[in-house]
């Protein structure tokens, strides 16, 4: 104590005496919400995390998290249909976070800079068969591989990456960024084997010495709906096309293409084939607003000159001309034939139909059961028979690189537990950080990068990729516009918000402590949190 | 500080802090080493808005003059939390004298520390709107007519709530305080009444006035770095809810200066030599109705026969600020 | 030191200025103008350097900025009078509360209404409870020598001393003054160095709230401070002597109390007349002595028994009075000689600048040594005018008012509706 007078002057700061805390009713605490972009993410990518690395700059730091979950930033960023983005709160706001622009630019950076996937763990001495080298295949392989594992992945084509090749035009996903990508896990030390079928699953485990197996063959084999068609008319189904794109020699498509079907393959026929010198029509029955293929590909397509007859059915395919006939919407929004019919020129017409799945290898394998053309798996993707497990577009959910990515990803995880004599159990999912529980005042109203496309006559004369990738700039830009639904990003705002300093900043990464000797409980910093990271709840007695 | 800068970022110029931030370009309250002016311990209610401000507020002079600051206070809640026998929560030299004189001794403390040559040392006046805008009202006029060194900062939380919420002269129309209750054919304070101190100060041509709110805190340590500035008589009126005596959730008080802003009846400006020089526009603008429907001292507005009158009248001043202060864009204008 | 005819304000604010106050506050109130307008010209040439003059709204701001710079470390000094004490009240008692070796000079005047500039102590005798030392001035050169002796006093007690000079009869009348020198007046009084000062290098909360639980004690520990310049006042008030030559200040001063069986105790420049007629009483034989009294407050209770003690009859004179009971002065002046056999005379005088006479004052001892002075007297009222009024009251409920009434029977104001 300083010399002063008694009581009417006081030393400073001697408050602290007085703990306020003894006040409260409710405590504030520090919570993870599961942010819509994470819960959206059929790869199970925690978005909101890589993105928070990357907000900084942190690049590597960013695509090591991406590759945590996902060995394909490169390919996601060009291929994934992006439900991170269609959940993204930030849609509330303005537009959601270009979340797919930044995977990509993080992906291709990782290419530029030569950055190599994490190290595999120690020996097992456990071995894995991989049948597929696509998406989900590759997934598996690497994760399996991280934790130790021998992988063998046995393919039937020529070169890895299923779909990811033979599946999507090279103007959507350069082979180079592909090939980049797949090298990466092939340099873990999974052993992958092309133009390696396997026709008996048993015996293939037998002779390999294989203690699990996980099925990821797809479905690559397009389905041929009946159309009456003449001897000489020249018909191909839209995956033996895209397929045969990447054989040494293009096939002979004529001019006048058309394409019969409405969902992302007929688009991407249409699409090579515009490339390809034709003048490409696509035929679907139904209207564009119920049309399976992602909006952004029509428009594409259409920018192109991609022409799409609407209501339509092929009755008839004969050399050079096709039948047509126009269709109506019945009250519950299907086509019915109305009888009308015209000819159109058709050099080529391309099936994009649907696609079945080969499943020849689990013939008559015990405890494999087979429905609707795909093979019934548990939660944890196993089939009936114990150690084989299967996923991707051979079991039924949706047919997309970043399902069959999730599901090589969730099947490494059950393997490997099922290897280990154990059970994985997922981390539960913390409840959904939804808009109402964020304070959205805190953001600011920045546009979205607009992502430079090509010039469309360019785009429409080559297998340039059409989407240009983020530069650093813009790639920082669009990260920064995420709002880290229900995830602390030090903000600061509970630090300064707080009407009794009961906040303490404890540095860079590590966050804030409540410091319940003074926290009054007034709720400002639950009610002021931008990302709703902290929720009050009662005073415990 | 320009705003510009930092506009793209995910959470830039509206919250407290941002690890993307250069430091220097974080706002005083981000920084773990802030002075904490007003420490922990003080007995303000849960919510306090004047116990906010008076932090952000103090802190950022604090960081302004590089610690050398002597704070005046006026009677009220702020003096009474922070200072009951035997603690202060006071982390600077700071003196109380009367409820209506804290103009008067910072003048007092200005020409001391110029009479001993130090001249380094600044001096920061606060009050509340009751010690400000009524009883301290004379010798705020003298100190600003003088044009005497001190920032005085009026923590507005619109009546005298140390007292049992009576009215003062800055209570707002409509308001129900202990003093014009929620009864009778006009319900709560009258139309027509109360003074605009911030324009008052103006009319005096001191070198800087301007308004605040604890829901802008950027805006708000900008506002109080640059009056630390200049030399001469300053005034900073900020707008800080009461939730005892508005009637809100403690967990509201932010949020209900930020409607307040958002509807346009507080309008944030700023005026150099008795000219306004600069606007927070409305950003999401609000309706009047949502700034008072959550404050029980206007619950009469929507349940009394009058109310849709009074809210009529109290939208007009709303639009009255927009059009005075250019508060919207052009195109927002309704 | 030079002694020059000059004017008693101008003189106490050259005075004021040796002091060298660092922080001097003015507002302008009948009769103290000319003590700040001096020193306010100091200041102007530069002749008082480093000093801030602030010219404020109002005395309750004038009290407030001395506050704020006391408490900042500065000498502060103001000065004020009447209606301008009475508005600085409330920070009067909290310059006390807080300690503040603050200054002022009080040119003593009547408080309206009616409103009326001159001199009386009413104002004064109105802040007796305020906390501050209280210094009454017999004369232009007391008032002056009084100011070097309330700050060396404030400072060292941190208690605030108004220096209290009656208005006009004082301030405005010239006569040979002198001013103490610079360099006596520096010898005499050290820098002020603060008890507690506003310093961010050793910052300090200063203005607590303070409540039952220990309230008593601070106000005890003023009251302390207060017995503790009983000490102090007759010491500084020697020291000045010996440094100065004159005897200014102290407790009280007796003069031809020797063997007095009457004393007459007064405060201010009554004095004066009041020992003419106490020489002209001795000169008739009357055994009959004055007692000046200087301290007001801390009030000498032992002083002042120790000088009445001795007589058999005490007469206090005083300028001011509490209406419903009588005599403010008087009442401290008999708690002071408690359980003594004496007589006790409380005589109000000179209200409002009423001229007190020698003649009056001769009459008025002459019945009190014949026995025959109420214990109470309004010396020189002017019975039959209040007599008059009174009997209008009884008549009329709402006879208007009585200060206008009583001008209208003395001829000042003319018609109205009671004639």
């Amino acid at each position: 104590m300083t010399e002063h007078p008694f009581a009417i002057t006081l030393d400073v700061g001697t408050s602290r005496a007085n703990h306020t805390g003894s006040w409260r009713t409710e405590r504030p605490e520090y919570v993870r919400r599961l942010p819509p972009c994470n819960g959206a993410c059929p790869a199970a990518e925690d978005c909101q995390g890589w993105l928070f690395h990357a907000e900084s700059g942190d690049y590597e730091a960013a695509w090591r998290a991406i590759v945590a979950d996902n060995p394909f930033p490169a390919v996601m960023g060009r291929v994934c249909y992006h439900p991170c983005e269609t959940a993204c709160n930030r849609g509330h706001l303005d537009e959601a976070v270009g979340i797919n622009s930044v995977e990509r630019f993080l992906g291709d950076l990782a290419i530029d800079r030569g950055w190599e996937l994490p190290a595999a763990l120690p020996g097992t001495g456990k071995r894995v068969l991989v049948v597929g080298a696509g998406p989900s295949g590759l997934s598996a392989a690497y994760h399996l591989r991280r934790l130790g594992h021998a992988v063998q992945v046995r393919d039937a084509a020529q070169r890895a990456g299923g779909m990811m090749r033979y599946g999507i035009p090279r103007y959507r996903l350069p082979r180079e960024v592909l090939d980049a990508e797949i090298a990466r896990i092939t340099a873990m030390g999974v052993d992958l084997r092309m133009c390696a079928p396997v026709t008996d699953l048993a015996a293939a485990m037998a002779e390999g010495g294989f203690d699990a197996a996980f099925l990821a063959v797809g479905a690559g084999v397009g389905r041929r709906a009946h159309v009456p068609a003449g001897a000489a008319a020249k018909v191909i189904d839209a995956v033996a096309f895209l397929h045969a794109m990447e054989g040494a020699e293009p096939p002979r498509i004529g001019r006048r293409v058309v394409v019969y079907g409405g969902g992302d393959t007929a688009v991407d026929a249409a699409r090579t084939a515009k490339r390809m010198g034709g003048e490409p029509v696509i035929v679907y029955r139904r209207t564009r607003d119920r049309m399976p293929a992602q909006d952004f590909e029509v428009r594409e397509a259409e920018e192109e000159g991609v022409l799409v007859r609407w209501l339509s059915t092929i009755t008839h395919v004969d050399a050079g001309e096709i039948t047509v006939e126009r269709m109506e919407l019945d009250e519950h929004g299907f086509p019915q034939p109305t009888g009308e019919t015209e000819t159109l020129a058709a050099d080529t017409v391309i099936l994009a139909l649907g696609q079945d799945c080969d499943l020849s290898l689990v013939h008559g394998l015990e405890g494999v059961e087979v429905a609707d053309g795909t093979v019934r798996v548990g939660p944890d993707l196993m089939t009936g028979r114990p150690g084989v497990f299967a996923g991707g577009d051979m079991v039924p959910a949706e047919r997309t690189c970043t399902t069959a990515i999730g599901h090589g990803r969730l099947a490494a995880r059950h393997v490997d537990a099922w290897l280990r004599g154990t059970v994985h159990t997922p981390v539960p999912r913390p409840p959904l950080a939804e808009h109402a529980s964020l304070n959205t005042w805190y953001y600011s109203e920045a546009p979205r990068t607009v992502r430079p496309h090509l010039e469309a006559a360019r785009r429409s004369t080559g297998f340039d990729e059409v989407v240009a990738g983020l530069d650093e700039g813009t790639a920082l830009f669009e990260a920064r516009r995420c709002m880290s639904c229900g995830n602390c990003f030090e903000c600061d705002n509970c630090f300064g918000v707080c009407p009794d300093n009961a906040v303490i900043k404890l540095g860079p990464g590590r966050g804030y402590r409540f410091d319940l000797e003074y926290c009054k409980g007034c709720g400002i910093c639950a009610t002021e949190c931008p990302c709703g990271a902290i929720a009050m709840t009662p005073e415990p007695d | 500080m320009s705003t510009r800068e930092i506009r793209y970022l995910q959470v830039g110029t509206h919250a407290v802090g941002n690890r993307l931030l250069d430091p220097s370009q974080r706002t005083v309250q981000a920084d773990p080493e802030r002075a904490n002016a007003l420490t922990c311990g003080h007995r303000a209610c849960q919510g306090c808005g004047e116990a906010l401000g008076a932090r952000y507020v103090v802190d950022a002079a604090l960081r302004a003059t590089g610690g050398r600051l002597v704070a005046v206070n006026a009677t009220g809640c702020l003096e009474v939390f922070s200072t009951p026998y035997p603690e202060s929560s006071w982390q600077l030299p700071w003196l109380h004298s009367l409820f209506g004189n804290a103009p008067a001794v910072a003048t007092g403390v200005a020409a001391a520390l110029r009479a001993r040559g130090l001249d380094d040392v600044r001096v920061l006046a606060q009050g509340g709107d009751g010690g400000t805008v009524d009883i301290g009202f004379g010798c705020l006029s003298g100190m600003f007519e003088r044009n005497d060194d001190v920032l005085y900062v009026c923590y507005d939380n619109q009546g005298y709530m140390n007292t049992g919420v009576q009215r003062s002269g800055a209570t707002p129309p409509a308001a129900r305080t202990a003093t014009t209750e929620a009864v009778g054919p006009h319900p709560g304070n009258p139309f027509g009444q109360g003074k605009d101190v911030p324009r008052i100060a103006m009319a005096h041509g001191i070198p800087y006035v301007a308004t605040a709110t604890v829901a802008d805190l950027r805006d708000l340590e900008a506002k109080v770095e640059r009056a630390m500035a200049i030399r001469g008589a300053r005034y900073l009126h900020v707008l800080v809810p009461c939730p005892l005596g508005w009637g809100t959730p403690s967990n509201l008080t932010i949020r209900i200066a930020r409607m307040a802003t958002q509807s346009g009846l507080f309008p944030v400006f700023e005026a150099r030599d008795g000219e306004v020089t600069g606007v927070t526009p409305i950003r999401q603008r609000v309706p009047v109705e949502d700034y008072l429907r959550p404050q029980r001292r206007f619950a009469h507005l929507f349940s009394h026969p009058s109310g849709a009158e009074a809210l009529d009248r109290i939208r007009a001043s709303a639009e009255a600020n927009i059009r005075r202060y250019g508060l919207l864009d052009e195109e927002d204008r309704p | 030191m030079s002694v020059r005819q000059m004017e008693g304000a101008r003189a106490v604010a050259e005075t004021v200025a040796a002091c060298r106050p660092q922080v001097v506050c003015a507002y302008p109130i009948t009769p103290q103008t000319h003590i700040v307008e001096g020193l306010g010209a100091l200041v102007k040439t530069g002749t008082l350097a480093p000093c801030e003059f602030v010219n404020v709204e109002s005395e309750f701001a004038a009290m407030s900025v001395a506050i704020g710079a006391s408490a900042a470390g500065a000498r502060a000094y103001t000065a004020t009078a009447s209606q301008g004490l009475l508005f600085m009240t409330e920070a009067l008692y909290n310059a006390s509360g807080m300690g503040l070796p603050i200054v002022m000079t009080v040119a003593n005047r009547a408080i309206g209404a009616p409103i009326n500039i001159w001199n009386d102590h009413s104002d004064a005798m109105s802040q007796r409870d305020s906390g501050w030392i209280q210094l009454y001035a017999e004369t232009n050169q007391e008032a002056m020598d009084l100011h070097p002796q309330a700050f060396r006093l404030a400072e060292e007690l941190s208690v605030p001393v108004m220096v209290c000079m009656d208005g006009f009869v004082l301030t405005h009348a010239f006569e040979a003054l002198e001013v103490p020198d610079q360099a006596a007046v520096d010898a005499f009084l050290p820098p002020f160095e603060p008890r507690q000062v506003l310093d961010p290098d050793a910052p300090l909360t200063i203005g607590a709230m303070v409540g039952p639980e220990a309230f008593t004690e601070v106000r005890y520990l003023a009251f302390h401070r207060q017995r503790e310049a009983l000490t102090r006042i007759p010491e500084i008030a020697g020291e000045f002597r010996a440094a100065f030559g004159r005897d200014s200040g102290g407790l009280l001063h007796t003069y031809r109390c020797e063997d007095a069986t009457t004393v007459v105790l007064a405060m201010g420049s009554v004095l004066g007349t009041l020992k003419d007629a106490v020489d002209g009483l001795r000169d008739d034989g009357e055994r009959i002595g004055v007692v000046g009294l200087t301290s007001f407050r801390p009030f000498p209770m032992d002083a002042v028994r120790e000088a009445l003690g001795a007589a058999e009859r005490v007469i206090v004179l005083e300028r001011a009075f509490s209406v419903g009971v009588g005599g403010i002065v008087s009442a401290n002046v008999h708690m002071a000689l408690a359980g003594l056999d004496q007589r006790y005379h409380t005589v109000i005088a000179g209200l409002g600048g009423r001229a007190i006479t020698g003649r009056s004052l001769r009459a008025m001892l002459l019945d009190a040594i014949g026995g025959r002075l109420d214990p109470l007297v309004f010396l020189d009222l002017d019975r039959g005018l209040v007599d008059r009024e009174l009997e209008r009251v009884r008549g009329h409920r709402r006879s208007g008012p009585a200060a206008e009434n009583i001008l209208r029977d003395l001829g000042i104001v003319a018609g109205g509706p009671h004639r």
